[in-house]
């Protein structure tokens, strides 16, 4: 059963491409579809769940299939698994990479991935902003991060602390300055912010008015 | 002792990362900077790999990084580094769950860590275009400094801008392929 586990997983990170969403259908259809260790819902749930958490969120679905079936051990190789045939590839490439790294047509076939590197970040950049900035005091987070990190005046862990801390402090400012109305900040903020799609403003900030006013119950 | 921290730095990159692979990249990019293990150039190569061969861009990016600081040991090292956190946490998060997600707490905290991720991959982003247009890193740039333009990779780099946003369901090996392939020729 161990090894069934850490040789699905291996699969799963064998035949993925490229991380994040696009490791989801890989995901379903190895441990959905084949082995039946979860249903469909749960593994988007838990999929969902890993994109919350810090670190690879590969590994962090894994851990979750891995300890529903075989407990902390089966947690564990499952992460392993995920990322056993990423060190077994990428040192073999290493390696042969810098054997050939002088060669010309090695460094000119770089200099045209560096550049596409580089176009690939931003677009990432660009097709998340719509989801990460929802309004205007998380424009000003991304701002002012932006800055901070550019000229690295803090460690990069210090600023993602820093963010998280920020993020609960606005929701709870907001959920004590807007008693009056059901949800009157958020509204003003997307208003202020036409540059936005409508529908996703909407939609996220929905879900945070529906948190804030969670927090307000439980507190 | 190198072992130990490697270990260590990459064990906080996990623990720090939100959103996936890319975000490791701005922490990958401060600790070369910190250590000297590797120049930002160099990171761009590991990235590029990383992004073309499978497996989470996140490990990939790890292992190389670790193999080009320590050579076997330290690709393993760093990999496992990595991963760790994920491994505790979610473990942690397992047993207690169910209704993490919907957590109030942890939904504020993600709506300051979702902007703050991306400020950091915008950041990293933006210093590794000026490297490659204008040969220098976002923060030293100067007025002076843009004269040093490359137009060859300018150009390059709108016109692949574009195609990318064009064919936006295609896979990004393709890209990446099609690059090498042109910087044979062009460079």
């Amino acid at each position: 059963m161990y090894l069934k586990l850490l040789l699905s997983f291996s699969y799963i990170g064998a035949f993925t491409f490229g991380g994040g969403y696009s490791m989801l259908p890989m995901f379903q259809r190895v441990l959905v579809d084949k082995n039946k260790w979860l249903t469909e819902e749960e593994m988007t749930d838990l999929f969902s769940i890993g994109q919350c958490l810090p670190g690879i969120i590969a590994a962090n679905t894994a851990v979750f299939v891995g300890y529903k079936n075989k407990g902390i051990t089966g947690g564990a190789i499952a992460a392993f698994g995920v990322a056993l045939p990423s060190l077994i590839v990428i040192m073999l490439i290493a390696a042969f990479l810098s054997n050939f790294a002088d060669l010309p047509v090695v460094q000119s076939a770089f200099a045209g991935l560096r550049i596409c590197v580089c176009v690939l970040i931003l677009n990432a950049v660009f097709k998340l902003r719509k989801h990460s900035v929802v309004d205007l005091p998380a424009a000003l987070i991304f701002s002012v991060v932006f800055i901070l990190s550019v000229y690295m005046f803090l460690p990069v862990a210090a600023i993602v602390a820093i963010a998280g801390v920020c993020g609960v402090l606005i929701i709870f400012l907001r959920k004590k300055t807007g008693p009056k109305g059901e949800d009157p900040p958020d509204n003003s903020e997307v208003d202020s912010n036409p540059s936005d799609d409508n529908n996703t403003s909407d939609v996220n900030n929905g879900s945070d008015n529906n948190n804030t006013s969670d927090g307000g119950n439980a507190s | 002792m190198i072992y130990l921290q490697l270990f260590y730095e990459f064990f906080i990159t996990g623990l720090f990362m939100f959103g996936g692979g890319l975000a490791a990249i701005p922490f990958l990019q401060q600790m070369g900077e910190k250590t000297g293990w590797f120049t930002t150039t160099q990171l761009m190569d590991m990235i590029a790999v990383s992004e073309a061969t499978p497996g989470p861009i996140g490990v990939n990016m790890a292992t190389y990084a670790g193999y080009t600081v320590a050579g076997i040991p330290g690709g393993i090292i760093a990999t496992v580094g990595i991963i760790m956190p994920s491994i505790i946490i979610s473990l942690i998060i397992a047993r207690l769950l169910v209704k993490f997600k919907e957590n109030p707490l942890v939904q504020s905290a993600l709506y300051g860590l979702r902007p703050a991720s991306l400020g950091l991959i915008a950041a990293a982003g933006m210093t590794v275009l000026c490297l490659v247009l204008f040969g220098i890193e976002l923060r030293y740039m100067t007025e002076y400094h843009l004269f040093l333009l490359d137009i060859r990779t300018f150009i390059f780099a709108v016109v692949l801008f574009i195609v990318t946003n064009i064919y936006k369901k295609a896979h990004p090996v393709i890209f990446l392929a099609l690059s090498a392939f042109v910087g044979i020729f062009l460079f």
